[in-house]
């Protein structure tokens, strides 16, 4: 009796240990119903601008709207430029290469290539004025467009091809007094369409997130907290938080999902052990280009084809341009599943002058990391493939000069000569040329860190954990259980089992034959 | 024959609740390993993770029995009869020739048992008990920050795993056959659940392991 009371009680302590882990913690969090509650409260302009006299007098020109804002926000313009959004650069130290000045002034991306010669375009997403060429004047207060992020009206446009002025059409006494907090608009118009169109730069950012629903991002979605950029990329005294590897080598300065939501925000421990080497990205960033494609693939070397001397472009079946004679042939994705990579929040880059190998693939940006470095993690990326071009005899990357400021200057989208084009955009950069062109094969990586999903839709265990064709299948050096194991134990074990399966088999039909004989003779 | 009470209530109830575990751990196991799907693998996770502490809980209980009631002294493993033990699976079964041990409450199990579960005791469960403690826990100290015992990768700790994975799925399938080989067919599997079985008497023993070495021939 005492016997069966003692084993009734180790079965009741070890059902009891079951149902306890069975059961689990799932309350509701109480740190993201707190997060909700603080980005419930929308700021409101604690001032009426369309109120003050001096920004009702008539404003001729923007740099007149500048004047009236400094002078009562005393000092701001100063503090904008010391910004990357106004150098366009900043002082990095890269592995390998030591102290440099990076930025969108000097690095070459394998989109559009970099804006030497092209200013007169590819500045419009500069925040001042006139900044056209490489002589622009860095230290004129009076050239900072405080309207290009402060613009609360959503009329506020630059012009086209206009080095960073505004549109004609712009009011500029309306927007003046139309002023606020940037909202996804501001900062939309210029991060959402880089690359030269809608999502052709990141794949995560693109004009599906002016109105997201939650599905395509949980933070954004206005049936959710309604998000705005500057939520979550903060501003001290005009720098803003965060930057983007294309054009940044540090780590420092990141956004990180942890600054709201903890390191191990999971109720569930085995998830947050997953946190020391996976970023929350990955699980929570399934998919991205949830609404419209993104450039995946640039061919260059098509480009310059014209019909009866004049360019044209081709559109698939859906509308989306596939080659255009300006540009060469491209190929766009739509919800896709990210690359992946270990990442310790430091790159380097390929600056103009550095030598490549033309039989290799190039990568633009290198982002560094390894399973065994303590500072990396799992990232999802965006990994965009270019041909682009290169000075065979100096085996560097081209510049070229892409667009026409004045008739004749080599523009490429007008002349449709690359030695002209190459020629003026080496200039540019203060590169020699030799004349002899090719086309090399590069890459970039683009972390994705927007377009987080409803956590329902985070990657779950086994698209992961498998052994087939799991999301880190390609990611190396170290053993994942469900993914990796021991080719020889697999194989020494399944057959130990399989010859202790036919010896049992054997023994035991043996036995039964034996019997049956025994039985009969009897 | 007379009727014994061979294995006791918690004998037979860690008996069977380790049968289960095993078997349980096997499956939620190799689905973690990625050879088979079952559950769905975070499922499988939780199971694996929650069967190995009441694994453990059982295991504490049973070391326990085990020392106080003396009985593992049943599992010292012996050379005697073992080659005779051997031989009676080889060629005795066939011709209906005796048990060449003798079992009796005192001396339940045969030299090849002894062999087999003082591994099984002494090796393969201790190593399955280490090696999934270190799977579980390898990164508690990164969690607590004691960097000197940081353990680099899983890979050593899972394939030592496996392998003992392996060889418990093994010796499950072998000891499932195995317990056909009693007296009867089904008198091992009886005793098991009741506690009793028939055992030969004094007098049956005259006719028992000296005998079984020599070729026996049938009636």
């Amino acid at each position: 009796m005492k016997r069966i009371f003692f084993g009734l009680i180790v079965f009741g302590m070890v059902l009891g240990m079951i149902m306890l882990a069975l059961h689990g913690k799932s309350t509701e969090s109480t740190p993201l119903a707190k997060l909700n509650e603080q980005y419930a409260k929308k700021t409101k302009a604690s001032v009426d601008h369309s109120m003050f006299q001096q920004l009702k007098k008539r404003f001729v020109k923007p740099q007149d709207v500048t004047a009236a804002c400094i002078s009562c926000h005393n000092g701001r313009a100063s503090e904008v430029m010391q910004s990357t959004h106004w150098n366009w650069e900043r002082t990095e130290y890269i592995a390998g290469k030591g102290i440099r000045a990076i930025g969108k002034r000097n690095v070459l991306n394998n989109y559009c290539i970099g804006i030497s010669g092209n200013q007169q375009s590819c500045n419009r997403c500069h925040i001042g004025y006139g900044y056209s060429d490489a002589s622009f004047n860095f230290s004129d207060s009076l050239n900072v467009d405080c309207l290009a992020c402060h613009d609360n009206s959503a009329t506020y446009v630059k012009a086209i091809d206009g080095a960073g002025m505004p549109d004609k059409s712009v009011d500029l006494n309306y927007v003046a007094q139309h002023v606020g907090k940037p909202d996804r608009t501001n900062c939309g118009t210029c991060h959402f369409f880089g690359g030269g169109g809608n999502n052709v730069k990141h794949g995560d950012l693109e004009q599906a997130l002016f109105d997201p629903t939650r599905d395509v991002d949980v933070h954004m979605a206005s049936a959710g907290p309604d998000m705005q950029c500057v939520d979550c990329h903060t501003a001290q005294k005009h720098q803003m938080l965060g930057k983007m590897y294309s054009v940044s080598s540090m780590n420092r300065n990141r956004v990180e999902c942890e600054h709201c939501h903890s390191a191990m925000p999971h109720a569930d421990d085995v998830l947050n052990e997953h946190t020391y080497k996976v970023a929350c990205q990955t699980c929570h960033i399934p998919i991205y280009a949830k609404v419209n494609p993104t450039k995946l693939n640039w061919d260059w070397s098509t480009a310059g084809k014209l019909k009866n001397g004049e360019p044209y472009e081709e559109k698939d079946s859906s509308g989306t341009d596939i080659y255009m004679s300006i540009k060469g042939s491209f190929k766009w994705g739509k919800q896709l599943r990210p690359d992946y990579i270990w990442f310790n929040g430091t790159a380097s880059h390929y600056l103009l002058g550095d030598t490549l190998d033309p039989l290799k693939v190039l990568e633009i940006n290198t982002l560094y990391g390894s399973y065994d470095d303590p500072d990396s993690k799992i990232y999802p990326v965006k990994i965009h493939r270019a041909k682009q071009i290169y000075d065979v005899v100096n085996k560097y990357l081209i510049q070229p000069k892409l667009v026409e400021v004045k008739a004749g200057d080599g523009g490429f989208w007008k002349e449709f000569n690359w030695e002209r084009a190459d020629e003026e955009g080496m200039k540019q950069v203060r590169l020699p040329y030799s004349g002899k062109y090719g086309f090399v094969e590069t890459e970039m990586y683009w972390p994705i860190n927007h377009m987080v999903s409803p956590k329902e839709q985070s990657v779950q265990c086994a698209e992961c954990h498998t052994r087939e064709n799991g999301r880190l299948a390609r990611v190396g050096g170290f053993y994942m259980p469900g993914r990796d194991y021991s080719t020889i134990v697999d194989r020494l074990g399944v057959g130990v089992l399989i010859l202790t399966l036919i010896g049992v088999i054997l023994h035991g039909t043996a036995r039964v034959v034996v019997y049956r004989k025994r039985k009969d003779a009897k | 024959m007379k009727r014994e009470y061979v294995y006791r209530a918690f004998e037979r109830f860690w008996h069977w609740m380790q049968a289960m575990l095993i078997l349980f751990l096997g499956i939620t196991g190799f689905e973690i390993h990625g050879s088979i799907r079952f559950f769905g693998y975070d499922q499988a996770v939780r199971y694996h993770n929650t069967a190995a502490i009441s694994f453990l809980v059982l295991i504490v209980f049973a070391i326990f029995w085990h020392f106080t009631t003396g009985e593992w002294r049943q599992y010292l493993p012996t050379w005697k009869n073992l080659r005779a033990q051997a031989e009676y699976y080889v060629f005795g079964i066939f011709r209906n020739a005796p048990h060449p041990t003798k079992k009796t409450v005192l001396s339940k199990l045969n030299p090849l048992q002894k062999l087999v579960y003082a591994g099984l005791k002494a090796l393969v469960i201790p190593v399955m008990v280490i090696s999934g403690l270190l799977y579980m826990f390898y990164r508690y100290p990164h969690r607590y920050e004691v960097l000197g015992l940081n353990v680099g990768g899983l890979e050593v700790i899972a394939v030592v795993h496996t392998i003992g994975a392996f060889l418990l799925v093994s010796f499950f399938v072998a000891h499932l056959y195995l317990i056909t080989t009693g007296h009867t067919v089904t008198s091992n599997l009886k005793a098991m659940i009741t506690g009793y079985e028939e055992l030969p008497e004094e007098s049956d023993e005259k006719k028992s392991s000296v005998e079984a070495n020599e070729p026996v021939l049938t009636k």
